[in-house]
């Protein structure tokens, strides 16, 4: 595909820190190969921002190749762009016609506060996983042959399945109730199909929800956006497992 | 923990919402098959067999228990609902000022809350016309009569308005001014305070009235029109809410399955339309044969 030059007009959240406050800013952006990544047309808005004397945009990113987790953007209404299972990195400008009006907005939720423009603190992830404690099984060291704990196939591929959360946040974000259900859950599954995991899995599945709660992060209503939205395709059989695994822990821990 | 878990995490009260939900869907079903003898039986004996039914739905022990149970689930599926409502805004302060929750979400599961906040308005007023009506209004209830023809001994026809009663009773009770009628159902003589039988409560009459067919010359709702309109929109709105509202309960409730749920999934589609199209077809067709 031959690559084009397209212009856009820009509508990006500007905000100058956490306790002020912002307001969407418009900017006319020409030139924009159709070739670039979403990503790489924020920075070309940058240079001509800085070439203006004017404050860049301040964003996320990292890898630039759709495995970090740090490119939070909301593109038009929807988290990374729209395009589905892409990161905002995986974003190109193709997506985009000559002409169009594209907003940029910073994920959305009082567990993500903005810190800056674009910027939000997703700590409270962390805090999360933090919650969820160590998996007690040696898996270094002098450990077993790996063929000696038998695991079925289907729950290997299940646990790597949702192993494959990179923590973005755009569950969060594109939730109307910003519920990181799809996020808990697919980390108390990763661990909770294996059966190093299963030592600690009351435990962990009790800690981590009121980690989230604490949070304050919202409920889940099934509306099923976040596993439309995920970048890694994370299925909502996630959230009812962890469903399942918060009963058993709650009716049974002690 | 575990103790508090169970009561007040996120998790917790959507399986409230999940276990309250389906138990209502349950009432649903039972409360469809009761009307439904409102347009498959006609005549005296269709006003009958809802009167039994009425009667027998208002004295039934384990029928009480269920009622209690259905009572206590609507409150709490209410106010629970409510508490996640208020929890789910309060997570997402400032919102965004472009979205597009369309290209990722049904309508229906987004508008959960509003939708049930319209059904119970719904259900206030339901419960106030027929339900408060038969248990409760000061104004007593009209008692189920019926009329049957005859000669008398020099061959003329004649009718008698006899009431129609539950407990056995040696002959017809005509309704005269030697009977009158005590605490609501109950039959007496006149002259010697004896109760003579039980008389039942018309309750087919006034679902008949309200929705504006005259039984026997009664007179009828003169808003009838207006009420069986509202009747049939409530259906439509606990159609969009049973539509996200069944197979949600399953997923959170952790019964999601590749093998069942694609079933579980069709089954709450078919169970959405079909129940509330059930209900709104009963007072359009009452409205239909006035």
């Amino acid at each position: 595909m031959a690559s084009k030059f397209i212009n856009i007009s820009l509508k990006v959240w500007r905000q100058k820190n956490a306790n002020a406050k912002g307001a969407i800013e418009t900017y006319k952006l020409d030139n924009v190969s159709t070739d670039s990544s979403f990503l790489e047309m924020m920075d070309q808005l940058n240079e001509q921002l800085i070439n203006e004397r004017k404050e860049p945009v301040a964003f996320d990113h990292d890898c630039r190749e759709g495995i970090c987790g740090s490119c939070s953007m909301y593109i038009n209404g929807r988290a990374h762009g729209p395009e589905t299972g892409t990161t905002t990195c995986q974003l190109h400008m193709r997506s985009f016609n000559d002409g169009d009006t594209v907003y940029v907005e910073p994920w959305r939720a009082k567990a993500f506060p903005v810190i800056k423009d674009l910027v939000v603190d997703r700590s409270a992830f962390d805090r999360i996983q933090q919650a969820g404690g160590f998996v007690s099984v040696n898996t270094s060291g002098r450990t077993m042959d790996a063929n000696a704990t038998p695991i079925p196939k289907d729950d290997a591929d299940k646990a790597f399945e949702a192993a494959a959360c990179i923590g973005c946040g755009a569950c969060v974000a594109t939730c109307k109730n910003s519920s990181a259900m799809l996020f808990v859950g697919a980390k108390v599954s990763q661990y909770a199909l294996l059966p190093q995991g299963k030592v600690e899995a009351k435990d962990r599945v009790l800690n981590m929800v009121r980690q989230m709660d604490e949070e304050g992060f919202g409920n889940c209503t099934n509306t099923g956006a976040c596993e439309v939205e995920c970048p890694k395709g994370i299925s909502l059989e996630n959230i009812a497992r962890m469903n399942r695994e918060f009963l058993k822990a709650a009716l049974s821990a002690e | 923990m575990s103790k508090s878990a169970i009561l007040s995490s996120s998790i917790a009260k959507k399986y409230w919402m999940a276990i309250t939900g389906l138990f209502l869907c349950l009432f649903l079903v039972g409360h469809l098959l009761g009307n439904l003898q409102l347009i498959f039986k006609t005549g005296e004996e269709g006003r009958r067999a809802f009167n039994e039914y009425a009667y027998f739905m208002t004295h039934n022990i384990f029928i009480k228990v269920l009622s209690y149970a259905t009572y206590i689930s609507i409150l709490f599926h209410s106010a629970d609902g409510l508490m996640l409502a208020i929890q789910n805004k309060k997570a997402r302060p400032v919102n965004y000022v472009y979205n597009n929750p369309s290209a990722n979400s049904s309508a229906a599961s987004r508008k959960m809350a509003v939708l049930g906040s319209a059904i119970l308005i719904f259900i206030v007023l339901h419960m106030a016309n027929f339900w408060w009506k038969m248990k409760y209004s000061s104004d007593p209830m009209p008692i189920h009569t019926y009329v049957v023809s005859s000669t008398d001994q020099t061959g003329q026809p004649k009718t008698d308005t006899l009431y129609y009663t539950h407990t056995p009773s040696l002959q017809p009770i005509p309704t005269n001014p030697m009977i009158v009628v005590k605490n609501g159902t109950e039959l007496y003589f006149k002259d010697v305070n004896v109760k003579v039988g039980d008389a039942y409560k018309d309750l087919h009459k006034i679902v008949m009235a309200f929705f504006g067919k005259s039984v026997n010359g009664a007179p009828t709702n003169e808003y009838a029109l207006f009420a069986v309109i509202l009747y049939v929109l409530a259906m439509a709105v606990l159609s969009f809410h049973l539509i996200h509202g069944f197979s949600s309960a399953f997923q959170t409730l952790g019964l999601n399955h590749k093998k069942y749920t694609p079933s579980i999934q069709v089954f709450g589609k078919i169970f959405a339309i079909i129940v509330p199209a059930g209900f709104a077809i009963i007072p359009v067709l009452i409205f239909l044969s006035r």
